[in-house]
């Protein structure tokens, strides 16, 4: 509709993929994109990767260049908090002053580092890896730093660790429960990629909580355990998860319940207001429509795709397959479907070469696939379970049955 | 500098001068081509920067990768034997005069 107000809350991946799918479909109203960080809206998996490791740069960093948001009369303003929405009025206000009127908000404001409330977690070495800030602060310390203890065992504290270990620096990883990203994947990628960490001088110590970090002349010096053990540290990357950013919706009355509540196709109870990305929790048909929060490029970017299509006229429910990858040092892990919760699994492939895949059942049915080195089976797993098809175990066993053959069976 | 059309389905062309070593993903991205998306920002895992090479010039693109052939299977617009992952293709002098077609659709 001409003349319509589009205004986007957070300009990473959501927030940026909604403004730049309303232009593709020809949306020809204002886009308004605010985002709190003062750069342009970047991509945050390469933090952790190859631009925490300096093989990419600022420029490749970013989404797109300026140019692009000019080009597609995309409103970009960097460091801008919305500090409240108006819902009565349909405006938001500015935490600078003054208001903006919008006909539909989108809320992409993302998540934020949990901080565990530790004694000393305000020392000076204290560390996190979530922001381009939080990576450059990180990046120079890594440079200085001789021991390091990472907090908590999920994708970023591992991937960090393949990094910093790269770099020559004792890394000691300390997780609460017995193995590493056990939030998401089964217990033979865990066990694999643990040992692959060991095998590259990562030390562990699982079923242990970090109790207290303690500092000399206000900089940190050891991370002690519950069992009395002190770990000498002078970086501790601190790396157990996030929070969505759901108060700006809480305070304007809507639901939030481990992220922003909204409907099939993304709508708060307000039709004005939708949530994608990390800090919505939406009705997931991949896994028996229960709410889910996912934190994944990918659902950050349907979300945004599923919410310009309705925005431009051609609602529909999102349905799209959760996928994610992680790379860790050389290993490359990608994960098709959802696979928490599975009962049974089958390998396929060889664990011991280094290129496997694990499919995840419940009941008989496939949930999700995890691949190690193996993108031929992620790329067909999509596949499989974008259409709803199934494999048997037995079938994913059996090195000589061809995947395509699942993807090909009729519904 | 290398130089490589890009054109879309529309049959819009966009020559760009390619420093060697940068991708043809990320020139693309950088220089405002718009039908490559890149979401996973050239690490070989999403299959959205599919291009099609013109059909004379496959010879003077690098090898193709068992990642990049396995990711090739999940592209949103069908796979041709002249299918490449743009972020695959690291420009090189060899590359010079390169024509490739951006897909109707990478999402
Ligand atoms: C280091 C790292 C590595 C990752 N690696 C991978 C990977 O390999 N693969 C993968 O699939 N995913 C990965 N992820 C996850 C992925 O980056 C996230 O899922 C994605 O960034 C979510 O996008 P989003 O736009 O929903 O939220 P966010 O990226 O969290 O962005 C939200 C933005 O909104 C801003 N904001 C919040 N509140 C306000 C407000 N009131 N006013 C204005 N602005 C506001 C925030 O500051 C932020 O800039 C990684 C994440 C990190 C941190
Ligand atoms: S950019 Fe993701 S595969 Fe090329």
């Amino acid at each position: 509709m001409p003349g319509e107000r589009v205004v986007i809350v957070g300009a990473s991946h959501a927030g940026f993929q909604v403004a730049a799918s309303l232009r593709q479909h020809g949306f020809d109203g204002t886009i308004t994109l605010l985002g709190d960080e003062p750069v342009l809206p970047y991509q945050r998996p390469p933090l952790s990767k190859d631009y925490l490791d300096g093989k990419i740069g600022l420029d490749l960093l970013l989404m797109r260049p300026e140019a692009f948001y000019r080009d597609h009369r995309i409103d970009f303003r960097p460091g801008i908090r919305v500090a409240a929405i108006d819902r009565a009025a349909r405006r938001v206000q500015l935490a600078t002053g003054g208001h903006l009127a919008y006909d539909h908000l989108v809320l992409a404001t993302g998540a934020r580092n949990r901080v565990p409330p530790l004694p000393g977690i305000e020392l000076d070495g204290i560390c996190y890896l979530r922001t381009l800030a939080e990576t450059e602060a990180l990046q120079l310390r890594l440079t200085v730093a001789r021991n390091i203890v990472v907090i908590g065992a999920g994708f970023i504290g591992l991937e960090f660790a393949a990094v910093a270990r790269a770099h020559g620096k004792h890394v000691r990883i300390v997780e609460l429960v017995d193995r590493v990203m056990a939030r998401v994947v089964s217990v033979p990628t865990s066990q694999f990629f643990a040992a692959a960490h060991r095998a590259a001088g990562v030390e562990f110590t699982f079923g242990a909580a970090a109790q207290r970090i303690a500092g000399h002349a206000g900089r940190v010096d050891h991370v002690e355990l519950a069992d009395g053990e002190r770990l000498a540290a002078d970086l501790v990357l601190v790396s157990v998860g996030v929070v969505p950013n759901s108060e700006l919706a809480s305070a304007a009355g809507l639901d939030v319940a481990n992220g922003i509540v909204v409907d099939a196709e993304l709508r708060t109870a307000d039709p004005a207001i939708s949530a994608i990305g990390d800090c919505a929790s939406f009705p997931c048909v991949h896994a028996e429509g229960r709410p889910m929060r996912l934190e994944a490029v990918q659902n950050a970017t349907d979300h945004a795709r599923c919410v310009a299509d309705r925005l431009v006229g051609k609602p529909h429910p999102y349905n799209a397959l959760p996928w994610f990858w992680s790379e860790q040092g050389p290993r490359r892990l990608q994960i098709a479907g959802l696979t928490a919760g599975h009962d049974q699994y089958v390998l396929r492939g060889d664990m011991e070469s280094g290129q496997f895949s694990v499919f995840c059942y419940k009941d008989g049915r496939l949930l999700g696939v995890e691949s190690i080195n193996r993108p031929a089976d992620h790329a067909i797993a999509r596949r499989i379970l974008s259409a709803g098809r199934e494999v048997t175990p037995d079938e994913a066993a059996d090195a000589g049955f061809d995947l395509r053959t699942a993807a090909a069976r009729p519904a | 500098m290398p130089r490589v059309t890009y054109i879309d389905i529309a049959g819009n062309e966009k020559t760009l001068d390619i420093p060697v070593g940068t991708s043809v993903m990320q020139a693309a991205v950088l220089n405002g081509v718009d039908g490559i998306v890149a979401e996973c920002g050239g690490s070989c895992m999403c299959a959205t920067c599919h291009v099609y090479v013109r059909d004379d010039q496959l010879a003077m693109t690098p090898p193709m990768a068992e990642d990049e052939d396995a990711m090739l299977e999940g592209t949103a617009s069908p796979r041709r034997p002249n299918s490449r992952l743009s972020c695959q293709l690291v420009v090189s002098p060899e590359m010079d005069g390169l024509v490739v077609y951006t897909p109707e659709t990478q999402t």
